[in-house]
């Protein structure tokens, strides 16, 4: 229009400008709004009635909340995220020395499931419960948002010039760290050195430094190579060094079948009940005043078999030990013996042995050093002599918490100060990092760069699979920084990788496809490791006579010994809410400290435990004395008591503050390493205040009820594949039959795919992986300690943990009382997917019904929580919402996934947060299989064996699950359970040793287990 | 017609004449409300008011307030559910199948009976509701109902749902039942009240004129209402014990469990009347009409059923070591001598060894004694459903879930509130309500009174 510059006029009106119209035509609707009434002033019944209607839809309008709801759309889609498809990242979990090769599940970019690298030579796709519970931490609100100087909040550029200011002129310094096994963070580590002329304190809260002291290195195991294993209170499947490598080991051992009916025979002789000490055919607790005696008696035994000399030691009377050395002989070059001690004078008489058996080089491997565990005992204990004394000018704090975990940690509290600068680096501010004048937060394990060499020749990466969630920065790159060289960790990373493993070898020619590949896969493996000169012998004799003087054959006084739990470990990751409810695999208590007592002392104070129900020990340790609930613990030697560390925080963050004792601070430093067993100067005494005990399991023994656990022994399995097994038998029409022969069921039939479990319990140590991997998976809610002292866990599957009665046990009395030495068995349990569900048929709303693939599903929409299923599950598996526990600020303590937004984070978001007043329960990870099936369709493909697989099946790290379609005869669970191929419900399974528990209410399960075979000579406790 | 047995102790002594038995009855309807009953108020009210804090706890917070936990679903919700549902069975049972059997004696307590059989079967609906995760939705997922939800229909294998059928068909057949029986008897009271009474009265008794028509007409919907309610008394219990029969869970999955609940719903009912009545008759001055041959007769009827029961209990702890099966064998054995042993010894004092006092005609005719063992039986009834729900329960197939079993103090609440809002509902009967079918009374006074035959 204004290109030809014409104008049209409404009307004369306008082209005059008449005031009358330019009035009227300010004011677009000429008539007057009806509230204004006729008359100016006044108001009308009927604008009331409209002012009023017009204020209540206001009102109410208002006082409904509208939820924000914060869903922003990616504009520009990032490659390769795609909503709702998940993406895995190769990455390494380390913590210390703990070490696992790792895959890391992110959905829309945040990370929420970790797994098993099946490509790492060492942990071979296992993962332990911290490692599966690591996920979370990331999410963790105690983590530090920023750097802080001087407790103030603060930026990178001031605390780089701070630290540097501050250290240029601070004299000593001396960086703390647990063990290093990154070679890229230990080149920062040593620019930043050599600009400061610091030095580098390496410690472990729980130390193995005997072993290097002993013989130069930490070997490699092969547990997998031994047909004899004998552990002096090394906890190996559990806690000891690498204890997931270590468990797919030993599973190698002790997988049998019929046409290998070979397993390993592992003897164990310990004070605690540990979890390798579960799992062993032949356990002997023996008080930790006589293990260096044991030790010595057994290198005896086989020096006198071997003809070496035999050296002095004072006699000891241990069952078994002598069965043990006269197999170990006859096993020689195939048997391993390791020691739990922390003495290096023990470890060098376990050398010793291994030498004479021929195992140094086969099972014990010291050309292949291992580097989990590089703590100095002796260094740490100078520094902190050192720091109290004020030669100490600055100390930097890395990533380790020594005010918590170092025996002297209260004297390092007080030392910090005569520090002139201290610096931390931890996440977040715990007991050391909370002392400090400046704390430069590293990203969490999952928002960083790294590297690792865990094993000479074993190399793996991590990789941030998330944009630093806070303002933290990589220590590395701190260090870097500090130490005036400006690249990011990631360049100086790939640097040292060029430089040196990509040099080192000629397979890949280009650096970047060299780097991509080992990014991708994890894991690298360098050829030309070059074996250490490390032979681990030592001075027997002289450790002999050492041994002779520190250990003796008849202390009378009360031994403690300190382990570390399966789940807390050393109380690094405690303020963890998965581990704090995992349930103890032995003792099956959650959230809290205790000291494990034998039956014998708890007979000799005339105390019981039931239910729970227990009472406080109090424990005097020199001139510390604590109060501290006690557990009678079945197997625990005469005249020990066990603690556990990993307790007794302060300042981990409100989910481990205040639970226990600090078990640390009862270490003894005397004899130049840190001793977990204190044999003098330990008084115990029942307190009689009684407690209860938050445990998931309190019965002790399965009451000789054969429907529920099959066992035999290997001599038995020889002779018949079928021992053990209990074959319930029902008459029917003149003859006995099976159970599953008689049913008022016609039976399902399942066309496409069926859906079954497999569950070897010989291979099952009852570690707890599956049972955190469950609850990261399905978004099973944390409960806290009173609603499971209500006994009200929500978990989906549980470690069924049974100890064996007294040999003749008969009557109920005596079958509920555990042995004094019990063997013991691990049950998962989980929904057993029944065929003839019993949950389905009592629901009066069809909201439990059975899928056309064999599960059981629970439709928590239609759920309205009778409980009637669960009342009539046989095997209490069905677990209620008792109360919501999603935002809700009760439970915000506890179940931190569930309650803030960034605990969310980590929500899987394929499942339901189950709300209040539904029943939940174990669901086959149907989200697993519906992806699976998904992606097959859409590739138009069958589904391929293994392909999907269920989250407790992925994190065991023994392999005990078998899961897969029982229509697919070439399925895996198909090939072990040796099924007929079928789509019946129904199946014949061919496998002596398969059984389904409580077989004779015919409820048909669809899960499998197999018989408990112990390498014994003969049936005994 | 009627014969009249020289043997036979007169049903309404004190010589009452027609008018009588009017003004006795109507006395209490009319009259001023006695300190007894504003005292036996305050204290119903005052329980109503406790529990139902319990019991918005419950609804507000959800079922985590009660002891419940992963093993014992069911407690004390399900006890007080069976034992309100057992106390209701005895109005029912008294008005229809002593009506049919023709005994006289039971006209002057199937009134309160009744009464109480529907205010224990409100208290008892009340449970399967609120012990509900999500009773809001469950109150009417319940029920067979045209929905929108697509193809939802309720499952008609649950026990549960049979339950609904059950209770709310019980209570439809009883609340009619009743009222029928009122009308004649609000007439009555229409007749001799003034002003508004008169109108609420008169609208009560649905214009009942006393005719011979309408007397029999309203004795035929009786006796065709009684031939209805007959199989009701059986078979509620006996869905009721299909909950636990027809489960897996050894100490449930038993056959013996419908004549084993019905004869002790009886037996409970039968208590709970004389609870009742032994005070009504006291308070409202109605001891002849309510005399001592009812509660002997009633004391009977317990010392049958509750031999019983008892039986029903031997033959159970029999079965179970004759089946040979394991965890059954055992769930007998923990219920005598496991941690629940005293739950279940109190079971066997009450219901079993207690009522066999009344042999002794002494004690059955004791008011004192009966009174004392009819709440001595109820405690042992409400026993016996806790042992059969909690200690089956609390240890069953696996060991690795064994739990103990502890009440909170919302569990006892809500008890308290049944409890409150059953003695509010029965005193604003007895209030309000002719307490004592003053036509059918007067139907044997012939037969049993000597004045009113001279």
């Amino acid at each position: 229009m204004k290109e030809n510059n014409k104008t049209y006029w409404n009307g004369f009106e306008q082209l005059t400008n008449d005031p009358e119209f330019v009035k009227k035509a300010e004011r677009e609707f000429p008539e007057e709004l009806p509230t204004n009434g006729a008359s100016e002033g006044g108001s009308s019944r009927r604008d009331f009635l409209k002012v009023m209607g017009f204020s209540l839809a206001a009102a109410s309008l208002a006082a409904c909340e509208a939820p924000v709801r914060k869903a922003i759309p990616y504009v520009n889609k990032p490659v390769d995220i795609n909503p709702s498809v998940p993406n895995y990242y190769a990455s390494t979990f380390a913590s210390g020395g703990d070490y696992a090769s790792i895959v890391v599940k992110t959905r829309e970019g945040r990370p929420i499931k970790i797994e098993g690298n099946k490509l790492s030579a060492i942990t071979q796709g296992g993962v332990s419960a911290v490692v599966e519970a690591s996920v979370l931490s990331l999410y963790d609100k105690q983590r530090l948002t920023g750097p802080m100087v001087d407790g103030q909040q603060s930026d990178w550029p001031t605390v780089d010039s701070e630290v540097v200011f501050r250290l240029r002129n601070a004299g000593n310094v001396r960086v703390v760290t647990n063990t290093l096994i990154s070679p890229s963070t230990e080149s920062a580590l040593q620019e930043f050195a050599g600009s400061f002329g610091a030095e580098v304190v390496t410690y472990d809260p729980v130390s193995n430094y005997g072993i290097i002291k002993a013989g130069g290195a930490l070997p490699s195991y092969r547990f997998d190579k031994a047909d004899v294993i004998v552990s002096f209170g090394a906890d190996f499947l559990g806690t000891w060094i690498s204890p997931i490598e270590f468990a797919k080991q030993y599973s190698k051992g002790r997988k049998i079948s019929k046409e290998n009916p070979n397993m390993s025979r592992h003897f164990h002789f310990e004070s605690n009940m540990s979890l390798t000490g579960a799992n062993a055919d032949y356990r002997t607790p023996i008080k930790a005043s006589q293990n260096g005696l044991a030790v010595l008696a057994l290198y005896n035994l086989l020096a006198r078999r071997g003809g070496a000399a035999a050296v002095n030691a004072a006699a000891v009377e241990i069952p078994h030990l002598e069965k043990a050395a006269e197999e170990l002989w006859a096993n020689r070059g195939r048997s391993i013996v390791v020691a739990g001690s922390n003495d290096p004078n023990v470890q060098v008489v376990i050398n010793a042995i291994n030498d004479l058996l021929g195992n140094s080089g086969e099972t014990v491997d010291f050309s292949k050093p291992a580097y989990f565990r590089k703590g100095n005992d002796e260094q740490m204990n100078q520094f902190v002599t050192d720091l109290n004394a004020g030669r100490v000018g600055g100390v930097v704090f890395f990533n380790c918490n020594p005010v918590y975990d170092h025996a002297r940690g209260a004297e390092i509290a007080e030392g910090i100060e005569k520090a002139g600068v201290s610096i931390s680096t931890n996440e977040t501010l715990n007991e050391t990092a909370s002392l400090v004048q400046i704390v430069a937060p590293d990203h969490h394990y999952l928002e960083s760069w790294n590297d690792f060499n865990p094993k000479a020749g074993e190399y793996s990466l991590s990789q941030p699979t998330i944009t630093p969630l806070f303002n933290t920065r990589q220590a590395q790159e701190s260090f870097l920084a500090w130490s005036g060289n400006n690249t990011s960790y990631y360049d100086y990373l790939q640097t040292s990788w060029s430089n040196g493993l990509f040099s080192g070898q000629n397979e890949i020619g280009n650096f970047q496809e060299f780097w991509d590949r080992a990014l991708y896969n994890g894991v690298f493996t360098s050829e030309n490791a070059g074996s250490a000169s490390v032979s681990g012998t030592g001075n027997v004799s002289g450790a002999a006579s050492e041994i002779g003087r520190t250990y003796s054959a008849d202390n009378a006084n009360v031994e403690l010994v300190i382990y570390q739990k399966v789940g807390i470990g050393n109380g690094y990751h405690s303020n963890n809410p998965w581990l704090q409810e995992m349930p103890d695999p032995i003792t099956k208590v959650t959230w809290d400290n205790y000291l494990t007592v034998s039956q014998n002392w708890a007979a000799e104070n005339n105390f019981k435990m039931s239910e729970g129900n227990t009472k406080m020990g109090r424990i005097t340790v020199g001139n510390k004395t604590y109060t501290l609930p006690v557990v009678v613990q079945p197997g625990q030697a005469v005249g020990t008591v066990g603690l556990a560390v990993g307790y007794g925080r302060t300042k981990a963050g409100r989910v481990a503050d205040g639970i226990g004792i600090n078990a640390y601070e009862l270490v003894d430093l005397s004899r130049g390493y840190n001793n977990f067993e204190i044999t003098e100067g330990v008084t115990l005494e029942l307190v009689n205040d009684n407690y209860k005990l938050p445990q998931t399991q309190t019965a002790n023994t399965y009451m000789g009820r054969q429907f529920v656990v099959q066992e035999a022994t290997l001599g038995e399995y020889r002779e018949d594949a079928s021992a053990g097994r209990y074959k319930p038998q029902v008459y029917a029409e003149g003859e006995f039959v099976k159970p599953s022969k008689i049913s008022l069921w016609k039976g399902h039939k399942y066309s496409q795919h069926h859906w079954g479990l497999a569950i070897d319990m010989n291979s099952c140590i009852g570690c707890g992986a599956c049972t955190v991997a469950c609850q990261v998976e399905n978004n099973v809610a944390v409960v806290g300690k009173q609603e499971v002292l209500n006994r009200r866990e929500m978990a989906w599957i549980r470690i069924d943990r049974y100890y064996s009665s007294e040999a003749g046990a008969d009557s109920y009395q005596d079958l509920e009382r555990a042995a004094a030495n019990p063997e013991v068995v691990f049950q998962p349990m989980m929904c057993q997917h029944c065929n003839n569900a019993p949950c389905e048929t009592v629901c009066p709303v069809v909201a439990t019904t059975h899928s056309s693939e064999g599960l059981n599903q629970m439709t928590y929409n239609r759920c309205i929580g009778t409980r009637y299923c669960a009342n009539n599950c046989p095997y209490k598996v069905r677990r209620f919402n008792w109360f919501k526990y999603h935002d809700n600020k009760d439970f915000a303590a506890v179940n931190v996934a569930q309650n803030s937004d960034l605990g969310k984070m980590v929500l899987n978001p394929d499942v339901t947060v189950r709300s209040r007043g539904v029943m939940e329960k174990c669901t086959m990870c149907v989200q697993r299989i519906q992806a699976g099936k998904l992606s097959a369709k859409r590739e138009n493909r069958k589904i391929e064996d293994g392909e999907i697989n269920v989250a407790c099946a992925v994190a065991c790290p023994t392999d005990a699950l078998v899961f897969g379609d029982m229509n697919d005869p070439n399925s895996k669970v198909s090939q072990v359970l040796k099924i007929e191929e079928s789509i019946e419900a129904v199946k014949e399974v061919n496998e002596e040793r398969a059984y389904h528990v409580l077989e004779e209410i015919n409820v048909s399960p669809n899960v499998w287990y197999f018989t408990k075979i112990r390498n014994k000579d003969k049936n005994e406790a | 017609m009627q014969v009249t047995s020289s043997v036979r102790e007169p049903l309404v002594t004190g010589g009452k004449t027609y008018k009588d038995v009017t003004s006795d009855v109507s006395r209490q309807v009319e009259g001023k409300p006695t300190v007894g009953w504003l005292l036996g108020m305050a204290v119903s009210l005052g329980a109503l008011l406790l529990g139902s804090i319990a019991l918005v706890a419950t609804l507000w917070e959800g079922i985590g307030m009660w002891g419940l936990n992963k093993t014992v679903g069911w407690a004390w919700d399900i006890t007080n559910f069976v034992w309100w549902v057992g106390i209701g069975h005895a109005g029912t049972l008294i008005s229809a199948v002593l009506l049919l059997f023709r005994q006289k004696w039971r006209t002057s307590i199937n009134r309160a009976a009744e009464a109480m059989t529907i205010f224990a079967v409100i208290c008892a609906a009340m449970f399967p509701v609120i012990h509900m995760g999500r009773p809001w939705l469950g109150a009417y997922w319940a029920l067979p109902l045209p929905n929108t939800f697509g193809s939802l229909w309720v499952n008609f294998n649950s026990p549960l749902l049979w339950d609904v059928f059950a209770i709310s068909t019980y209570f439809s057949v009883s609340l009619v039942f009743w009222y029928i029986g009122l009308i004649p008897d609000f007439a009555t009271i229409r007749d001799r009240a003034t002003g508004i009474r008169k109108t609420i009265y008169g609208a009560l008794s649905f214009g009942w004129d006393g005719a011979a028509k309408t007397w029999m007409r309203y004795e035929a919907v009786s006796l065709i209402l009684a031939g209805l309610a007959t199989p009701l008394v059986l078979s509620v219990h006996t869905i009721v014990s299909f909950d636990f029969a027809t489960s897996v869970i050894p100490g449930w999955h038993t056959t013996i469990f419908p004549p084993y609940f019905v004869a002790g719903a009886i037996f409970s009912g039968f208590a709970m009347v004389l609870t009742l009545m032994i005070i009504t008759r006291k308070v409202f001055k109605l001891e002849d009409y309510i005399t001592i041959v009812h509660i002997e007769l009633m004391n009977i009827v317990i010392i049958i059923t509750g031999s019983i029961v008892g039986i029903a209990y031997i033959t159970e702890f029999f079965i179970a070591w004759y089946s040979g099966v394991e965890a059954e064998q055992y769930a007998f054995v923990n219920r005598m001598f496991g941690p629940y042993w005293w739950a279940y010894w109190s079971m066997m004092t009450c219901n079993v060894i207690s009522p066999q006092l009344f042999w002794f005609k002494k004690i059955r005719t004791s008011i004192v004694a009966t009174f004392i063992l009819s709440i001595v039986v109820n405690i042992g009834m409400w026993f016996e459903r806790f042992v059969i729900i909690v200690t089956s329960l609390h240890r069953d197939f696996l060991p690795s879930s064994w739990v103990m079993f502890y009440p909170t103090l919302s569990d006892v609440g809500v008890y308290l509130f049944t409890f409150g809002l059953f003695f509010t509902c029965f005193l604003l009967f007895a209030k309000f309500f002719p307490v004592i079918n003053m036509a059918e009374v007067k139907s044997v006074l012939k037969s049993s009174s000597e004045k009113v035959k001279r």
